[in-house]
């Protein structure tokens, strides 16, 4: 008889027995599994940072097994770059929304993608505030109801959404810069790979990268988990198309 | 041996601190302090630190405060105007118990005010440096030298106390050059000890288990509790208290004045002295804590009135004088404020119109 074989378990990156608080049908906590197995892979849970942006990731902070630290609401890539600048064999990642990264943290992002500096960035585009209920970001799609745009999003009035990864594609230094979602096996596949790219990249030296991944938020989109798996492939992807952006180590 | 070399005080407080061990510097530049990054940004590569020129105060508040995070020995500086943007990251390392330094290098306000030395950034500095009602050790430098040796100490007391520390002055301490003496350079392997010493809390990655955190905020009763070790801190700073009292054995007119104005304050005495007027001085060296004792046990019997010098209008350390010495003789104000300075003719004359009011 074929003796047994244990073929998967839960990541060391994620305390044992801790329950995350995200809400049910929340992409949050599939990203945090994906993200403690990246390391886990390259052999780095000892050398992981995260440095945690301000809005529903701060329920991360309690269920995480690295080092960590809370940013002041989007400035993240600038403690990241503090920390990483000092300390430069830690393995470091930004874990930031889209209100966080995109509004009030647009230049510390810009400027620390510019600078090309050596760490991660995980980027979580949920087109919603969603720790505060639900107010417009700067990534809402146009039409989308917000509760401080409760007409929707007007372009004549609130602009458009930013696309982050064509934004930081325009800067030459950085290195990876790739968008992706978790709503099927096969994407949270390609998110777990994006994680894992960026993470060897930052060991090797290589300087800036994003990962950014577009998810649901059923609580403030006020959907289903179903419903809303509808929308962000319907809606959100037709506005943030898929794919690598920038991948300086491919192009070779 | 002591270096014994003729500075400007921006370059003398940069060299002091590469010399206390900081090896991380972020800033962004602001008059009339720039000579302090451009100082660390040629300084730093010699020592294998890091500068960098942040895109803003804002950022360079939340690097400083991501590098400290690291238990290396971190340091910025701004002036007024830049310093209200590091209210932000100030707080968050008071909260997270971060140890770290800045410089104010103090120019005219409020708003953007005016690019010449001022002090008018007392209240923020010693009562308000962000939200939350946190506090720091905040020194008050009269001479460049004074500007070296508190910047050197500043980074022992911060990791002492795990907290932020000040060092408030001003434009003109900023641009002039004095004669100092510089302390002795801390050797890679102290600083590697000091490193070591604090490794259990630095956010740099650590075996699963040992999981080392930075956190500026708690859940639940947690903040409070990191507000009540914060109150247990402050309240062993008594001993931390400095002042100077210059000719107050028999003083009648008492000087209250800090860093610039102290100084001009000081040739003003002489003079008052030379003419026979008991005239004195209580200079607070620390501004927080700041030394009410020293102004509540004065003997009022003999002193009759207080001078408050500040290049500041509103006067702001007046409300720590009122604190200290709840009415018990009349306060006169000699203030200039705006990036003006005081003269010694100014204050001359308002301790001269003290005199005739009170002796
Ligand atoms: C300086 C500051 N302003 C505002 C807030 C309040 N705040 C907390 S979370 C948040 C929005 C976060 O939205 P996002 O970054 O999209 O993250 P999500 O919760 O959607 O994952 C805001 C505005 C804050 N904590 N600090
Ligand atoms: S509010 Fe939205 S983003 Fe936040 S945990 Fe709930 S579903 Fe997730
Ligand atoms: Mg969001």
């Amino acid at each position: 008889m074929a003796e047994e074989k244990k073929v998967y378990s839960r990541t060391k990156g994620i305390i044992d027995g801790a329950v995350s608080g995200f809400c049910p049908g929340c992409m949050h906590s599939t990203i945090h599994k994906l993200i403690g197995e990246a390391a886990e892979d390259l052999g780095k849970l000892d050398k992981l940072v995260r440095v945690e942006g301000v809005g529903c990731c701060g329920l991360g902070q309690f269920y995480v097994t690295c080092d960590e630290t809370i940013a002041a609401h989007g400035r993240a890539c600038a403690v990241a770059t503090g920390i990483k600048r000092s300390s430069p064999d830690s393995l470091i990642y930004t874990y930031q929304g889209d209100g966080d990264l995109a509004a009030i943290g647009l230049a510390e992002t810009m400027s620390a993608a510019n600078r090309g500096e050596n760490f991660t960035v995980i980027f979580v585009n949920n087109g919603i505030y969603g720790m505060t209920g639900g107010q417009m970001a700067p990534t809402t799609l146009l039409g989308m109801k917000a509760t401080t745009a409760p007409q929707g999003r007007k372009a004549e009035e609130h602009g458009y959404p930013m696309h982050m990864c064509e934004i930081l594609n325009q800067l030459t230094a950085p290195y990876y810069l790739e968008r992706v979602s978790c709503d099927t096996p096969q994407n949270v596949i390609k998110t777990r790979n994006a994680i894992k790219k960026a993470f060897q990249y930052q060991l090797e030296g290589k300087g800036f990268s994003m990962v950014e991944i577009v998810t649901s938020c059923p609580t403030n989109w006020g959907l289903s988990t179903l419903d809303s798996l509808d929308f962000l492939r319907d809606k959100m992807f037709t506005e943030y198309p898929l794919g690598v952006y920038r991948d300086k180590g491919a192009e070779k | 041996m002591a270096d014994r070399v003729f500075m400007k005080g921006t370059e003398a407080i940069a060299e002091a601190a590469t010399r206390a061990g900081c090896r991380f510097f972020a800033g962004y530049p602001i008059t009339p302090q720039n000579e302090i990054p451009e100082y660390f940004a040629r300084r730093m590569p010699e020592v294998g630190g890091t500068f960098v020129q942040g895109e803003s105060e804002v950022a360079s508040v939340n690097m400083l405060y991501g590098a400290a995070s690291t238990g290396i020995r971190a340091m910025s500086s701004s002036s007024s105007c830049g310093i209200s943007l590091y209210s932000e990251g100030v707080s968050y390392c008071a909260s997270a118990r971060i140890p770290m330094v800045y410089v104010n290098v103090q120019r005219g306000g409020p708003g953007i005010g005016a690019i010449q030395p001022a002090q008018q950034d007392y209240l923020q500095a010693t009562k308000a440096s962000g939200n939350g009602g946190f506090r720091m050790i905040v020194f008050a430098p009269s001479t460049v030298q004074e500007c070296v040796d508190m910047t050197y100490e500043a980074f022992d007391l911060a990791f002492r106390d795990e907290n932020p520390v000040l060092v408030l002055t001003d434009g003109v301490m900023g641009t002039m050059m004095e004669p100092v003496v510089l302390p002795p350079m801390k050797s890679d392997e102290e600083l590697k000890e000091l490193r070591d010493a604090y490794k259990h809390r630095a956010i740099i990655g650590h075996p699963l288990g040992q999981q080392a955190y930075c956190r500026p905020g708690s859940v639940g009763t947690g903040q409070e509790e990191v507000n009540k070790e914060a109150v247990k801190l402050y309240a062993t700073w008594d001993k931390d208290i400095r002042v100077e009292e210059y000719m107050m054995e028999d003083a009648e007119i008492v000087f209250a004045a800090y860093g610039i104005s102290a100084r001009i304050s000081r040739a003003v005495i002489k003079e008052l002295r030379a003419q026979g007027v008991k005239a004195g001085m209580i200079r607070p060296i620390t501004i927080s804590p700041f030394p009410y004792e020293t102004f509540k046990n004065l003997d009022f019997n003999r002193v009759k009135g207080i001078l408050d010098v500040e290049m500041s209008i509103p006067a702001q350390m007046r409300w720590d004088l009122d604190y200290a010495i709840q009415g018990a003789c009349p306060i006169k104000e000699c203030l200039r404020s705006g990036g003006q300075l005081l003269t010694n003719d100014q204050v001359m004359k308002a301790a001269q119109e003290l005199i005739k009011e009170v002796l």
